[in-house]
């Protein structure tokens, strides 16, 4: 495999391994959050602000990955 | 930087480019700048500039108009610093991070609203400052620089103290936090207004009409939570320097 090809498979699985855990910690976020309002209704905005906040900073790491493959697709070092 | 041969068949097309890493250079001395990012850094600063010029000009007691809209946001943004530093601390920061929250925001809503790609430059294409990583290095750096600079300014050599303070044992996580913090500021900012306009660009490539618009409005409320999320930070690095680490705050 040179190195070409193999940049566009590792940027294909940069992306997509980065997605898992952002993935599951966003859905459970967002359950709780669920769970949250329909507890306390009166407390719906307070909870949705900072909602989605943490779901900003969850999706960032998936964004890093997505930087990596960015480089590897578009800046590649290793391409010359 | 040049894209691998594969994507430059898609290159070919006229009818939407996708261009990544290409640059409008100027050379200013020794110095290889990219031209097209400061010529859109000149616009936003310049729409901030105007806009808080016209709505200082003739101050009414009762706010109308743009004095209106300025109050209401002057307003957010002085709850924004009194959230993450406190009453009694936000004042002096509050205008480093309103301009921080300002320009991010516009910048990331120009990048989004202003047909930018109709702007024909050589060698490159216009999109928001955000989108090039020297521009939000530079921000994240400044954070940097003002977090230092709060520490010292207010506990003198004694901040120190702060990266042996809950155990010893945590000071080369807390030196390693000194580069991971402006790393991660700026590789989220830089990687969120990127993707959202390669996203986009991406579906107008492929389905010119109408089918992108939810992902561009999408791209509109991601870009104002990040400006949102880098103001919030600024502000809750600073706190934790001037603080001391006995109360957390969100990270």
């Amino acid at each position: 495999m040179d190195i070409s090809s193999a940049s566009v498979l590792a940027a294909a699985l940069a992306v997509g391994l980065a997605a898992i855990g952002p993935g599951i910690g966003q859905g459970n976020a967002s359950g709780q959050a669920v769970a949250g309002i329909a507890r306390q209704p009166e407390a719906e905005g307070k909870i949705r602000g900072t909602l989605l906040l943490t779901l900003a900073f969850m999706e960032s790491l998936t964004i890093y990955g997505l930087v990596i493959a960015l480089v590897l697709l578009f800046a590649n070092p290793f391409v010359k | 930087m040049e894209s691998l041969e594969g994507l430059s068949v898609i290159n070919s097309f006229h009818l939407a480019t996708i261009e990544v890493g290409k640059h409008f250079i100027w050379k200013i001395g020794s110095f290889t700048v990219h031209g097209q990012v400061f010529m859109t850094s000149w616009f936003v600063i310049s729409v901030l500039l105007i806009a808080s010029i016209l709505a200082t000009k003739n101050i009414q007691r009762v706010p109308q108009g743009i004095q209106n809209l300025m109050e209401y946001v002057l307003e957010f943004l002085r709850d924004l610093a009194k959230n993450q530093l406190g009453e009694k601390e936000y004042r002096p920061w509050l205008p480093f991070i309103g301009t921080l929250f300002l320009f991010i925001f516009v910048s990331n809503w120009s990048g989004a609203l202003i047909p930018w790609k109709l702007i024909a430059i050589p060698g490159s294409e216009l999109a928001a400052p955000t989108n090039d990583i020297n521009t939000t290095v530079a921000l994240a750096l400044l954070t940097s620089l003002a977090y230092f600079y709060a520490g010292f300014s207010k506990k003198g050599l004694g901040y120190f103290a702060n990266y042996i303070e809950p155990i010893p044992i945590l000071l080369p996580i807390k030196i390693l936090e000194d580069f991971t913090k402006p790393l991660s500021l700026s590789f989220r900012l830089f990687g969120n207004i990127l993707a959202d306009e390669l996203v986009v660009a991406v579906l107008v490539f492929l389905v010119p009409l109408f089918i992108p618009l939810p992902l561009m409005a999408l791209g509109l409320f991601t870009s104002a939570i990040q400006a949102l999320v880098f103001a919030t930070l600024a502000g809750a690095y600073i706190h934790e320097a001037i603080e001391g680490h006995d109360e957390e705050h969100g990270h």
